[in-house]
């Protein structure tokens, strides 16, 4: 399949192969005085893992904010290659991202809705499509069939994702009760309920033990070779990145120092020096960058 | 039950010098307080105003507080004994007492009055009830030494409660619905109890028309009572100045009123909470004040009178004469009686606070009630999920703003005559009242908190000058006891398993 032809329209092969999913251009932001992104380039490919590194305040979770809305870039142009057509996602707003162009995210510190249930968080997930079924209101209240059966639809996806994320027990519980690591599965399969092309998650794996950790890496594997989507993942743990993901990018201070494989950026001396801030070990073992990396980290979100 | 024992319970030594101390300190609070409220009572005499003394009074307001205090020290000190044996005591006292010219004859009870500490016999009763929860409280301490709620334990508790009346309320409801639909043909129900329902219930159709927007939007709105009054001016301009009949202009009145919302949500849609708050209060007051001001329009302070009555759905007027109309009693072959008009109002306004309840209820299970309680929950991810927080916010603003638009058109056609006083901030806040004391989200608790907030004070008249003292005693309690609501619970709009299978048998 061929990228279609655009103006974002990928100019190299995506590193980790794959068809170009998203391009981004020169993306700016800047804050006042500071620059939290500053002219940064890459390519996300369709069914692959990107995983976007660096270290605190690098600006990663800046990326995303300008990705889905939240932030209007100063610079740049975010095309996504949407199979219905090309999105300019600098030009959305809000929450249009994620209904036109089906982009959806996760946040640092989960956000759920915690006084409803789980499975009431995934309903809401639906809300566009259930809200034209339900005839914007007025075929729900009397009842109609088609938002019944709409419903129903939804329920089955609901169920699908909370089967997938192991959480189909706590389906009833209020989301605010759910142990931590269920938090974040849950925020990932809300994210999955609305069907998107691009799906963000930003350090879906902090806070997990080992075990939720491997079970992440296979729900994000399941994601990407079942549902062929794009995942954008920013990630402290090295361990998690550099097993599952089939493409990096290494931001420090804004800027891009490295784009590639995992073999590629692990061995580039430019990570090493950003992560060890030394230039003697060039040809550290990963075990070291992955235990530089998870050094210390503050929970700083949108 | 499992009430978890807090262990950390450590009965310390009284410190008597510290405890008169922390005393005297309320009493002299209570002093400076009571002093210029309590202590100077201006009288209007013949010829100007004079000034009485009550410096007893003061006094034993001083003596109450300072005791009064030391009884919360020694519950607070987990001694409660000598509470729980001085307290009752002192309360079957001032029973008697208070109850002595029906006991003793009125000439011995004047006589046993003169111990009592006050003159106003609300105050008397007043501090009686005050000794009264002081009794009730050191009997609790008592049993319950070794026990003591956590926060949580007791909101986890005061939530099972509501789950509790929620579930009873599935019978409760019906049995409720049945005896208002009764009401009226009760032996005991006289006009001035019909009169009292329909007061009541329009505020419990408010209060459920307010639950939406405070309750599942989570927009705090202090102006409700503005689209209240777009309600009943638009319902009466348009009778009064276009001759449309009730029925007509009753839809019209909510759309505008709906409008209203609209409008005024627009340049709120950015704030929340205590922003929010402020500015919905601001803008309910300069409804307010256009209605008084707007002299060629709305009539100014003078009001709108002359607002007719609502007929029998077009078919006949309630008059005695209906001149070329039909009369009602014709209809039907009555004999002439004003009451059926008021018994026909109870049932309208029972009508139109079931449909917003029915609504309400409805519209929490459809796509747009699940968008508003998230948006209540987290703005930021409801716009990642591509909810419109905007489309969603006005939603609620109109709809809510609908509800008000139509109860206010039937106050309009109720009183026959409105006026810019009947919309004060008071009534916002009385409807605030009754949504936060019900608990949020919660149908029956509102129509338990508009009986316990309209009808009482309704019924004990003399009351009536204590009622907002009593409201906001009330407001500070349950901000300081459970600021979710009395019975505020949250069922599930929808469920995986059934409501009393419990997750984890299936598999
Ligand atoms: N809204 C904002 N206003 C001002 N400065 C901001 C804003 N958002 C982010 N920044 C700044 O931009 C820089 C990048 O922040 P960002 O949150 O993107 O880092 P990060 O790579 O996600 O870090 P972490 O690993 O700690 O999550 C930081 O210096 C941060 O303080
Ligand atoms: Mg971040």
């Amino acid at each position: 399949m061929s990228a279609a032809e655009s103006y974002g329209a990928p100019a190299a092969e995506v590193p980790g192969g794959g068809r170009a999913l998203l391009t981004v251009e020169h993306l700016t932001m800047r804050f006042g005085g500071l620059v939290a992104i500053d002219d940064v380039s890459f390519q996300a490919a369709e069914g692959r893992i990107t995983a976007i590194i660096g270290p605190n305040g690098a600006g990663k979770t800046t990326v995303f904010n300008c990705l889905t809305g939240f932030y209007k870039p100063t610079v740049g142009r975010l095309t996504l290659h949407h199979p219905k057509g090309e999105f300019l996602l600098e030009r959305l707003e809000g929450y249009r991202t994620a209904q036109k162009a089906s982009v959806a995210r996760t946040f640092q510190n989960i956000r759920l809705f915690p006084r409803m249930t789980v499975l009431e968080n995934l309903i809401v997930a639906q809300h566009n499509k259930l809200m034209r079924a339900s005839g914007f209101t007025a075929a729900g209240l009397f009842g109609l069939k088609v938002y019944r059966d709409a419903e129903a639809k939804a329920m089955d996806l609901a169920k699908y994702w909370l089967d997938h994320t192991k959480l189909t027990e706590q389906a009833d519980v209020e989301a605010g009760n759910l142990p931590y690591g269920d938090q974040r599965r849950l925020e990932i399969a809300r994210a999955m309920c609305t069907e998107p092309v691009l799906l963000c998650l930003d350090e879906p794996a902090a806070g997990l033990n080992p075990r939720e950790s491997h079970d992440l890496n296979s729900l994000l594997r399941y994601i990407r070779n079942e549902h062929k989507i794009g995942i954008l993942l920013i990630e402290h743990d090295m361990s998690v990145v550099m097993e599952i993901s089939d493409h990096i990018i290494v931001l420090d201070y804004g800027r891009k120092i490295s784009d590639g494989t995992p073999e590629a950026v692990r061995n580039d001396p430019a990570v090493i020096r950003a992560y060890l801030g030394q230039e003697e070990h060039e040809e550290l073992p990963p075990e070291i960058i992955a235990g530089a990396g998870t050094a210390d980290r503050s929970p700083d979100d949108a | 039950m499992a009430v978890a024992v807090a262990e950390d319970i450590v009965v310390r030594p009284l410190n008597m010098a510290a405890l008169v101390r922390e005393a005297s300190i309320t009493a002299l609070v209570v002093f400076a307080l009571a002093i210029s409220l309590v202590g100077f009572q201006v009288l209007d005499v013949p010829g100007g105003l004079a000034i009485r003394t009550r410096f007893v009074d003061v006094g034993m307001v001083m003596v109450l507080a300072f005791f009064g205090r030391v009884a919360l020290i020694l519950l607070r000190e987990h001694r409660p004994r000598p509470v729980l044996i001085v307290t009752p005591v002192l309360a079957a006292i001032m029973l008697v007492l208070l109850l002595s010219e029906t006991f003793f004859g009125v000439e011995t009870g004047s006589v046993l009055k003169q111990f009592l500490p006050f003159q106003d016999p609300v105050v008397l009763w007043g501090v009686l009830l005050v000794t009264i929860v002081l009794a009730v409280r050191s009997a609790y301490a008592h049993t319950h030494m070794n026990s003591s709620m956590t926060l949580e334990e007791r909101e986890v508790r005061m939530d099972q409660i509501g789950a509790g009346v929620q579930r009873a309320a599935r019978l409760l409801g019906p049995v409720l619905l049945l005896f208002a639909i009764t009401l009226p043909f009760m032996p005991f129900a006289d006009r001035r109890l019909l009169d009292i329902g329909i007061l009541v219930l329009t505020y419990v159709m408010l209060g459920w028309g307010l639950n939406i927007v405070v309750g599942l939007a989570g927009l705090l709105d202090l102006g409700y009572v503005a689209f209240y009054a777009v309600g009943a001016y638009s319902f009466a301009l348009l009778a009064t100045q276009m001759d449309v009949s009730f029925w007509v202009a009753l839809p019209f009145a909510g759309l505008m009123a709906g409008l209203a919302g609209v409008i005024l949500g627009f340049p709120v849609l950015r704030l929340r909470g205590d922003y929010l708050a402020i500015v919905t209060l601001g803008f309910g007051e300069m409804v307010r004040v256009i209605l008084l001001n707007w002299y060629s329009f709305t009539n100014g302070p003078d009001g709108i009178s002359g607002i007719p009555r609502p007929s029998f759905f077009g078919f006949a007027e309630f008059r005695r004469n209906a001149g070329d109309t039909t009369a009602f009693h014709d209809m039907f072959g009555l004999e002439f009686a004003s009451v059926h008009r008021i018994i026909f109002m109870f049932y309208l306004i029972l009508g139109m606070a079931l449909i917003v309840n029915v609504f309400t209820m409805r519209i929490r299970k459809l796509p747009i009630g699940r968008a508003w309680e998230a948006l209540r929950e987290d703005e930021t991810a409801c716009r990642s999920l591509g909810i419109n927080p905007r489309n969603t916010k006005l939603t609620a603003f109109g709809i809510g703003a609908m509800f008000a638009g139509f109860a206010g058109s039937f106050f309009a056609t109720r009183q026959g005559f409105i006026s810019p006083e009947s919309f004060t901030f008071i009534e916002s806040a009385v409807i605030l009242a009754i949504v936060v004391l019900g608990g949020f989200g919660s149908q029956v608790g509102v129509v338990i908190a508009a009986v316990l907030l309209i009808g009482l004070p309704e019924f004990f008249r003399d009351l009536q000058q204590y009622r907002m003292l009593a409201f906001g005693l009330a407001m500070v309690l349950i901000m300081l006891w459970r600021p979710a609501g009395l019975l505020a619970h949250r069922e599930p709009t929808l469920r995986l398993f059934g409501r009393n299978k419990k997750p984890g048998t299936s598999s």
